[in-house]
Formats: C-alpha cells, sequence, structure tokens
C-alpha cells in the first residue's frame, strides 16, 4: 500500500540537506507553509537556497528562518514590504544573497523545471536592468528573454486537503504557488489541514495530483476549520 | 494649474473602463480605481495573486488570510469569481487576455517607456513583483500618476532616468492636470482638467505634446 502521509513534522522535513534549494510556497503569509517552516529551522539544514515570492514577513514563518540565518540566498521577485525587517537588515548587511525574478517569470521558470522544459523565452524584463546580459531573441516581431528553469531538492507547500497518495486540494488565495512548486522539486512536502481517505477528494476539483507529491502531514489549522 | 485630488483621479480612470474588462489594478493609487466603479458595470478584477472576480474589502471581521490583494489586504471574491495558481495568474497576465491593466508611475517616456520597480538609490532594496509581467502582458497599459514629482519635476520625461520596467508600454497616462495618450505620433493630450490651458501644461512638460481632444464619452 502506498502511503505518503507522516506523522510527524520532523519525519516531513527529514533530510532537507545543507546547501538545499528549497521552494516555499505563499504570497506574503497566504499559503506559506508556516509549520514546515519552523520544523525545518528546528532540523537545522543550513546554507539553504530560498525560492519565494517575497523575503518573509514580521518575525515568523520565512523571516525566522532568514533569522536564524539559514539561507544563504533567496530568489524572490517582492523582498521589501513595511514588514521585512528581517531580510532588509540581512541584505544590507551584506549577508543573504538576493536573485530578483519577476512574479511571472518566476512563476514560468518553476513550470518550466516542472514540465522538463530546457528554457523559455519571455517577454517579460526585455529592456530592464533583470534582462542584462540575458540572450534576446525577436520572435513575430516581439522581444523576448531567455530564461532558464528554476528547480529544487524540495518544496514545501500549504494544501486545505491532502489524501494519502499526496493529491492535493487547495484554500482560496493560498494556493498560489503551491501547485507548480509541486511540480519542480525532487521531494515535495505539503502540509494539509486534514488528511482524508483515498476517494474522498473530488477527482474533478484535485488541483495537484499525487504524483508530484512525496510527503504529506496533517496540522491543525483555525483557518481552514473555519472554512 | 488645477489637480485633481486623487479619488478625483481614481474616478476619472474608472469612467474609462468598460462593461466585460479584465482588469488588473496595480498596488496603490491605482486600486482605488475599484471604489469608484459604477455597480451596474459588470467588470472582472484580476489579482495576481490567483483571484478573478475580486470584490470590495470585506466587512470588520470578516477578513480571511487566504483570500488576500495583490497588496497583501484582506478582499472579498463575487459571485462567478474563480482561484487559480500563480502560472495561470501570471498566463492571463503575459498572454494578453487582460484587457486593461492599470499602474503607477515614477516615470513616463514620450515613447511609452514606463519605469516604476525601482529608484536604483544606493541602498534601495529593488522589488518588482509582477509589474513587468503586467507592462509587457496587458492589452492596454494605463499609467495614474501625478503629473510632476514633490519636488516640481514633470514625470512625462523624453527619456525615464530611472531603471525601467517595461519599453514602449503605456498606452495612456492619466494624471492630475490631463489625460494624455501616447501614440505612434508622440504624446496626445486628450482633456485637461477644467481651467488648464495646453499651453500652461507645455510649460511644464519637457517633451512636445500635440491637442487632439476626443469626443466626451457617452
Amino acid at each position: 500500500m502506498i502511503d505518503k502521509t507522516v506523522s510527524s513534522l520532523e519525519e516531513a522535513v527529514a533530510g532537507i540537506f545543507d546547501g538545499a534549494t528549497v521552494m516555499i510556497g505563499g504570497f506574503g503569509t497566504a499559503g506559506q507553509p508556516a509549520e514546515l517552516i519552523d520544523a525545518l529551522i528546528a532540523q537545522g539544514a543550513r546554507d539553504l537556497t530560498i525560492v519565494n515570492n517575497n523575503a518573509g514577513n514580521g518575525e515568523i514563518g520565512l523571516a525566522a528562518l532568514l533569522k536564524a540565518r539559514r539561507v544563504k540566498k533567496i530568489i524572490c521577485s517582492f523582498p521589501r514590504q513595511a514588514d521585512s525587517q528581517v531580510f532588509d537588515a540581512l541584505y544590507r548587511a551584506g549577508e543573504i544573497e538576493l536573485e530578483l525574478v519577476p512574479q511571472g517569470n518566476l512563476a514560468a521558470r518553476i513550470q518550466a523545471a516542472g514540465a522538463g522544459l530546457g528554457a523559455i523565452f519571455t517577454p517579460t524584463g526585455y529592456g530592464t536592468l533583470l534582462a542584462e546580459g540575458k540572450e534576446t531573441r525577436e520572435i513575430d516581431g516581439k522581444h523576448y528573454v531567455l530564461e532558464y528553469p528554476i528547480k529544487a531538492d524540495f518544496a514545501l507547500i500549504k494544501a486545505l486537503k491532502g489524501d494519502r497518495w499526496g493529491n492535493l486540494v487547495y484554500r482560496k488565495a493560498a494556493r498560489n504557488f503551491g501547485p507548480i512548486m509541486a511540480t519542480a522539486a525532487d521531494v515535495t512536502i505539503a502540509q494539509v489541514s486534514e488528511i482524508v481517505p483515498l476517494g474522498d477528494l473530488d477527482p474533478e476539483v484535485i488541483v495537484t495530483p499525487g504524483i508530484f507529491v512525496q510527503r504529506v502531514v496533517a496540522i491543525g489549522n483555525a483557518v481552514a476549520q473555519a472554512a | 494649474m488645477n489637480k485633481l485630488t486623487r479619488d478625483q483621479m481614481a474616478e476619472r480612470v474608472a469612467r474609462d473602463i468598460p462593461e466585460g474588462s479584465y482588469v488588473n489594478l496595480g498596488i496603490g493609487l491605482p486600486t482605488k480605481v475599484a471604489n469608484y466603479l459604477p455597480k451596474e458595470r459588470e467588470i472582472f478584477l484580476h489579482s495576481e495573486n490567483g483571484l478573478l472576480g475580486m470584490g470590495e474589502a470585506p466587512e470588520p471581521g470578516e477578513e480571511d488570510p487566504e483570500l488576500i490583494n495583490a497588496g497583501k489586504e484582506p478582499v472579498t471574491l463575487l459571485e462567478g469569481g474563480s482561484f487559480f495558481h500563480h502560472g495561470d495568474s501570471f498566463a492571463m497576465m503575459r498572454g494578453g487576455h487582460l484587457d486593461i491593466c492599470v499602474l503607477g508611475a515614477f516615470q513616463v517616456s514620450a515613447t511609452g517607456d514606463l519605469a516604476n520597480w525601482h529608484t536604483g538609490a544606493p541602498g534601495a532594496i529593488p522589488a518588482v513583483g509582477g509589474a513587468m509581467d503586467l507592462a509587457v502582458g496587458a492589452k492596454q497599459v494605463f499609467v495614474m500618476m501625478d503629473l510632476l514629482t514633490k519636488t516640481g519635476e514633470s514625470k512625462l520625461v523624453d527619456a525615464c532616468s530611472y531603471p525601467l520596467t517595461g519599453v514602449g508600454c503605456v498606452d495612456r497616462i492619466y494624471t492630475d492636470v490631463a489625460v494624455i495618450d501616447v501614440t505612434p505620433d508622440g504624446l496626445v493630450v486628450r482633456e485637461l482638467v477644467e481651467g488648464n490651458s495646453f499651453d500652461e501644461l507645455q510649460r511644464i512638460v519637457p517633451v512636445p505634446l500635440k491637442l487632439a481632444p476626443l469626443a466626451a464619452a457617452a
């Protein structure tokens, strides 16, 4: 019997190694797998490259991982926010590397990795600082920039419900990067509010098919319970 | 010159958004446009974080941390609205499916180059978000900005001095003193705020302008 569920957060993040590239779902705190991140902090892996849309909010979740000095590089689209003080201080002190990627290119590069593409030509960023030094091509009269896939060793994502095969459904705008990151990592680890019996998730509404998911861990979650 | 307030600017932009449009309103000033879209018009607001059919802010106490807009503020979803992942969301933007996006700007050039993401100042932490995708992807890119900086310089310039967001991407600029189109023939003033003269406007904008008012919208 195939059972991708694990019974503890500790087990969920086991094996994340020093120097790993880790995708973390979420847009701000919506969809951010805070419990998995806390478990990663406790687990101790360091020199991580993190892929996320932002660079942490407040002092929790991703910000706490940064504050614990576990991250050597972050790949994101929008680090600077009203409550990104942890990142701001590390960046200004030269203690974290930043690769700034336009948000749609971040998504497309993650999707390219998940889909097995060697590269993509994207119109976004053409003629800007963020395309400097990159190969460009004119296709049908429009300018494109060559961008390479972003793949990861691990992805930590948050979903609403999962089953033992790793099928996932999400909740509202917490979906954001979860489904695409799940496709682009060697090991995708999903925290869910509830693990349901196989067959309970309507096949017509499963967003992430289990093939993209290696571990599922259940977390009690007030937000999801209110749904 | 007579100047519109920020709310009047939002109201002015809202007038030009037809029923049935798929629209993305950028963070900051453009977000205000939503407050002035006539209730009788069905307009689909897109939010880059995976919403289509975004509604107003919820009543106090009804906020849901997993139902937010691109500015990470709580919102609601209209009946008929949908959620989707970031790949789909940016396909909507980059793939030319959005009719209109409204963006703020630091500068716009005479040829429609847009600078709105980074001042390039030493010590400034750059953040781009979805601005570059919207700039290249939406069928029409509207900019909404004060014509002058706080220190009185024109934000409409011959060439942007700030780092670009997109090249030749802006179609129309709604300022606090005039509405200006970017056309193959250069910048064309379509509308002046009541009491302002074209000559007065041309004196403060360091780029040649033409005057060609549009017929008043029905």
